[in-house]
């Protein structure tokens, strides 16, 4: 159970700095984590993902894009997921390709989340006139198609790489994020403790981010996950449009030469599968873990319909 | 009123922001690509159009404001430039292939959304039932496959392997041209099954476990107790009491997951090769047709942009609340 534990203090590493309101709300996180199924079920794959991303490379010994002599091979024992029609190992390049995907996610993800919170908080506390800007222009990044976007900024920059992408990503996945903050910052911005801290002389900055933000660490963690699996479909979006590092091994660029190849037509299905299968598992994990913390801050939601009427309408008053 | 003329407002700002990033992207960004690719055209199209080029690429040196202006007004009159490869309007290449993804999208999002909320309504209402607990972590994994990768795999089972169906452009060229007649058509429907079935499955999941959210929290509302209490059949309860009021945030969340379905379906029709924009956007950006690219972006947010404003007025509709509400 310990290997579990990884992501959570990773994803939530401000709220422990962030006092003892946070580090109460982390421990009691914890402690419903393990006790939801799909928090489990979810935090285990993703904990998997993260440590092959971390550890997985050590173990793969040549140059996972190496021209080999056994080409277009279908699973065998000498190479597990089989070989590309250029003779490299399948399971080489998953494993290799596993970091750029994985780090580029949770990284992009993570300084998209603090531009939608600094976003958020901000125009949520305030009102007035800054509010009216910052949400216009949230708003106007919300309706504008992302990925058209995106694609418009990469085609323009000249460096193809995963810099690139976490750029281009950044730009295009804030906006949600701080729709969201924004709206629960408002309901908080006349609280008590809102109150009392304006009330103590305390400067709008610290009310804003050692205040509001440490009681509002459920709603951040869930708009980090959802980013991230945004920037990890968009990412394999873009890649497969030949727009990433195509020299760099990562599951979209598999997918790209995978497509560009025939592989399709070939039959060569071991080629395409596992990367395209390893996104949407790892997807599904940070789904699983956002629906069980969905569940945890609204009960209602919850399939077993074990407590309902006072209980659950004392948790979720906002 | 006064909210749609204040929505209208906000697509105007948006639209602009749009034909904004279109202007200031090239001009920003590093190492000036355009004016290495305008040297390329030198002699091969019209001064006429290298000028207009020029303009909408900043190579001219008159003043950042002016050429704004000039870029503005190209775009008040239609004016996206020309391809650089194929050497036509811009225009022309929107008008050929906008039709089929209009087509194709629209017709899978209406699918997917009145499928995806009508399951949501039921699973909400049977929830902690079997099929909840076994839809809800399949619909969970669905929704994270990416779409392009979905259609490989359909590309692969059903057009290569089985080949039950087409998976390859957006008709049979051998046989048919396109035009009003009754096989073309046919062959069309038979060459959207697989890219359709594709952006259904892709989006599907979105609708139902949002349908499903707000649906378990109206249901938890007094009057729908009210009115089981008052012996109302089920039928009439779940739709006339709980679905019809938990529609309107699915509403507004399909409005605003509208950019993602149009985004996994453009790289749904790269995979399909069918000839809608999302394939012409692949093409423009393998031959760094920079004003294919713009123009397809734009034309891509205009869509966006109008069927965000006709959900907003389908929420009136729906609404009596912002029908009265002042502001």
């Amino acid at each position: 159970m310990s290997a579990t534990l990884t992501p959570v203090q990773s994803t939530n590493k401000q709220p422990v700095d962030a006092g003892t309101r946070g580090l109460h709300g982390l421990r009691s996180l914890w402690r419903k984590a393990t006790a939801n199924g799909k928090v489990t079920i979810g935090l285990v794959i993703v904990t998997f993902f993260v440590l092959l991303a971390l550890i997985g490379p050590l173990f793969v010994a040549s140059n996972p894009n190496a021209f080999g002599s056994d080409i277009s091979m279908s699973p065998s024992g000498a190479h597990p997921l089989g070989t590309t029609s250029y003779g490299q190992d399948v399971l080489a390049q998953v494993v290799v390709g596993a970091r750029v995907s994985v780090a580029l996610g949770f990284i992009t993800g993570i300084i998209a989340t603090i531009i939608s919170v600094i976003v958020g908080l901000v125009s949520g506390y305030y009102g007035g006139w800054i509010d009216e800007n910052l949400s216009v222009l949230s708003n106007v990044f919300l309706v504008l198609p992302a990925l058209p976007l995106a694609i418009v900024l990469a085609s323009f920059i000249p460096y193809k790489g995963p810099l690139t992408i976490g750029f281009v990503l950044t730009i295009t996945g804030w906006s949600w994020g701080a729709r969201v903050l924004r709206a629960q910052t408002l309901t908080m911005r006349n609280r008590e403790f809102v109150t009392a801290a304006k009330a103590t002389g305390e400067p709008a900055w610290r009310i804003i981010f050692f205040e509001i933000f440490p009681s509002e660490i459920g709603v951040v963690v869930a708009q980090l996950l959802g980013t991230i699996i945004y920037v990890i479909l968009a990412e394999a979006g873009l890649e497969y449009l030949g727009l990433g590092d195509l020299s760099g091994v990562s599951w979209g660029t598999m997918l790209y030469w995978a497509g560009n190849s025939d592989s399709l037509a070939l039959g060569y299905w071991w080629w395409f599968v596992p990367p395209g299968l390893c996104i949407a598992i790892l997807g599904a994990g940070l789904a699983f873990v956002n629906f069980g913390i969905d569940e945890i801050a609204n009960p209602r939601l919850r399939t077993i319909r074990a407590e309902r009427s006072h209980k659950s309408k004392k948790v979720e008053a906002p | 009123m006064r909210h749609l003329i204040r929505r209208l407002g906000f697509y105007l700002v948006a639209l602009w922001a749009s034909v904004t990033l279109n202007f200031l992207i090239p001009r920003l960004s590093p190492g000036d690509p355009a004016a290495a690719l305008l040297a390329r055209m030198h002699g091969r199209i019209s001064p006429a159009a290298l000028h207009a080029l020029e303009i909408q690429y900043g190579i001219s040196h008159d003043p950042l404001f002016t050429q704004y202006v000039q870029y503005l007004v190209n775009m008040l009159h239609l004016d996206l430039g020309t391809s650089f490869t194929s050497f036509e309007p811009v225009t022309a290449v929107i008008a050929r292939d906008l039709p089929w993804t209009l087509a194709l999208v629209g017709l899978a999002l209406v699918i997917s959304f009145v499928v995806g909320t009508v399951l949501g309504v039921a699973v909400a209402w049977w929830r902690g039932s079997k099929t909840d607990t076994i839809l809800m972590p399949a619909f969970t994994f669905i929704s994270a496959i990416p779409y392009f990768w979905f259609a490989l795999a359909l590309v692969f089972i059903f057009g290569y392997s089985l080949r039950w169906l087409p998976s390859y452009g957006g008709y049979d060229i051998y046989t048919y041209s396109p035009g009003m007649d009754l096989g073309f058509f046919l062959s069309a429907v038979q060459y959207a099954i697989l890219p359709a079935f594709t952006i259904v499955v892709g989006s599907i999941a979105g609708w139902m476990l949002g349908m499903r959210n707000t649906m378990v929290a109206t249901l938890a509302e007094d009057y729908v107790l009210m009115a089981e209490a008052k012996g109302l059949s089920r039928w009439r309860v779940m739709m006339t009491y709980a679905a019809r009021n938990a529609i309107l945030p699915n509403i507004t969340s399909f409005a605003l997951s509208l950019g993602f379905v149009v985004s996994g379906s453009l790289l749904t029709e790269i995979v399909f090769n069918y000839p809608g924009i999302g394939y012409a956007l692949l093409e423009g950006v393998h031959n760094k047709d920079y004003p294919v690219i713009q123009g397809l972006f734009l034309i891509i947010s205009v869509a966006v942009l109008l069927a965000n404003f006709l959900a907003d007025l389908v929420y009136v509709v729906l609404d009596p609340r912002v029908r009265s509400e002042r502001g």
